[in-house]
């Protein structure tokens, strides 16, 4: 599995990357990696403000379809149109060309509570 | 991995479902299917008992013909679906692996009211199946098996030896691609497994084995049925497509009475092909109409690699069977939009 030591994660296996003045959100390797290929995903309106936790998407593989839950609290400034023409950018570069989307925090504060690479490595290592 | 009818399967290989899927549409694909199951059928009343106890017509076929049918029972429900062999002196049955307990006792009961003239023997056991699909299949067949695969016309089977194990050859499969199945001892299955590999490997064509989740979606664009999905025993044969499988001029088949009432009467539901847009259809989803009212449910959906479509095959009220028409899937509590179409979405290779 790929983790990306700059980001932080969630248990649910959503992570944010501080990018300026907003954080990146998407879904860890080893996600995309137990979920198969990606073949859609819906993507959440820009402008619309999600609490930590709640659904803000869903990925659909081939073999289910996934909630996605905001690792942190915030309004949606930008989402990955790509994703549209081509959601197996999610399975080949989750970190980088496969971002879902951009938020910008609400309470930034939030992004220390989440868990660090090590801790999530452990963490979805336990799946 | 995934449990199915008592056997250990690969939902998808390390080459993952969709470019599996693509594989099997523009090289060969390997399909590991031993769980299939085979039954031969014979004795001197057989050819009239499996014409009375299939749906289609069969006694018109030669020697060697192979022939898709139904297993129906008294209301017209589909027990199951079938491929007819006929051999010499014999007929072979393949059968789906989750039925086969169901169809060896179907047949068997019935076979016994022909008072000791027929006789069924399920040999799923020593029978290894593996289907051999894609545009370049009879390629391969044909570097390897003796005589050559291709000289086995469409939906008729063949000896043929390959690395010396005495194959029956169908030109028959389930993908939409030509090619064909094998029936062979259990014992050669790994040998001639790995000789397939080996021979795409030698001879430059891409062969690949692929897992559950391809298989579906190819037959989903090719527009054959999975039991359990678009055909079962709450599904009548009619409302699901297949009165061309069903040859009413018979004097009898097991559910044709049945048949006939509901040809009659009229179906109250119609198998259809929906594309939607916005996300990904599948089995249990509601289809809507435009004003939002339930007309149907989605049995099976899915994204398609060939086609790059969205799409669901659902049972709908008639009123909105008709391709064009306008309707929706509810996904994730939200509708989304879609239109009845054609099937199949993939013109299977016999048919172009």
């Amino acid at each position: 599995m790929k983790i990306d030591s700059a980001a932080r994660y969630q248990a649910s296996h959503e992570f944010a990357r501080k990018d300026g003045t907003v954080f990146v959100i998407g879904i860890s390797d080893h996600a995309q990696e137990a979920l198969g290929d990606i073949v859609f995903v819906e993507l959440p309106e820009v402008g619309k403000t999600f609490a930590k936790g709640q659904s803000f998407g869903v990925v659909e593989s081939v073999k289910a379809a996934s909630d996605l839950y905001m690792p942190i609290s915030g309004t949606v400034t930008a989402v990955n149109d790509a994703l549209g023409g081509d959601p197996a950018l999610v399975n080949r570069d989750c970190y980088g060309l496969g971002w879902i989307a951009k938020v910008e925090a609400t309470k930034a504060g939030e992004f220390e509570g989440l868990l660090d690479a090590a801790a999530y490595e452990k963490e979805a290592g336990k799946d | 991995m995934a449990p199915f009818a008592g056997y250990d399967m690969p939902i998808s290989y390390p080459t993952g479902a969709v470019e599996e899927h693509n594989i099997c549409r523009r090289g060969v694909g390997l399909f590991d299917i031993d769980h299939m199951g085979q039954l031969i059928v014979s004795g001197p009343d057989a050819d009239a008992f499996v014409s009375h106890t299939v749906s289609g017509a069969v006694l018109d076929m030669k020697d060697g013909d192979a022939r898709y049918s139904l297993l129906l029972d008294d209301k017209g429900l589909v027990l199951d679906d079938l491929f007819v062999y006929r051999l010499p002196g014999r007929w072979w049955i393949v059968v789906n692996a989750s039925n086969l307990e169901t169809d060896v006792e179907w047949f068997t009961l019935r076979a016994r009211e022909w008072k000791g003239t027929v006789k069924v023997e399920d040999v799923s056991e020593a029978t290894y199946m593996i289907a051999v699909q894609g545009p370049r299949a009879l390629e391969l067949l044909d570097l390897m098996g003796t005589p050559k695969a291709s000289s086995c016309p469409r939906f008729t089977s063949g000896e043929i030896v390959i690395q010396g194990t005495k194959n029956l050859f169908g030109r028959t499969g389930y993908t939409g691609e030509d090619g064909g199945e094998l029936f062979f001892p259990a014992q050669d299955a790994l040998g001639l497994w790995e000789g397939f590999i080996k021979a795409g490997e030698t001879h430059g064509i891409e062969v690949k084995a692929i897992g559950l989740a391809a298989r579906d979606s190819l037959r989903f664009e090719a527009g054959m049925p999975l039991h359990g999905h678009e055909i079962s025993p709450s599904i009548n044969a009619l409302e699901a497509g297949f009165k061309w499988a069903c040859d009413f001029s018979k004097p009898d088949f097991v559910g044709k009475k049945a048949l006939e009432a509901i040809a009659a009467a009229g179906v109250s539901r119609k198998l259809v092909g929906i594309e939607i847009t916005g996300g990904v259809p599948r089995e249990g989803y509601d289809v809507v109409s435009p004003s939002g009212e339930k007309i149907g449910t989605c049995v099976a959906g899915m994204f398609c690699p060939t086609t790059k479509k969205y799409a669901a095959n659902a049972f709908v009220e008639p009123q909105f069977a008709r391709p064009g028409t306008e309707v929706a899937v509810m996904a994730h509590g939200k509708p989304k939009s879609g239109v009845v179409v054609k099937r199949p979405l993939y013109l299977p290779a016999y048919r172009r």
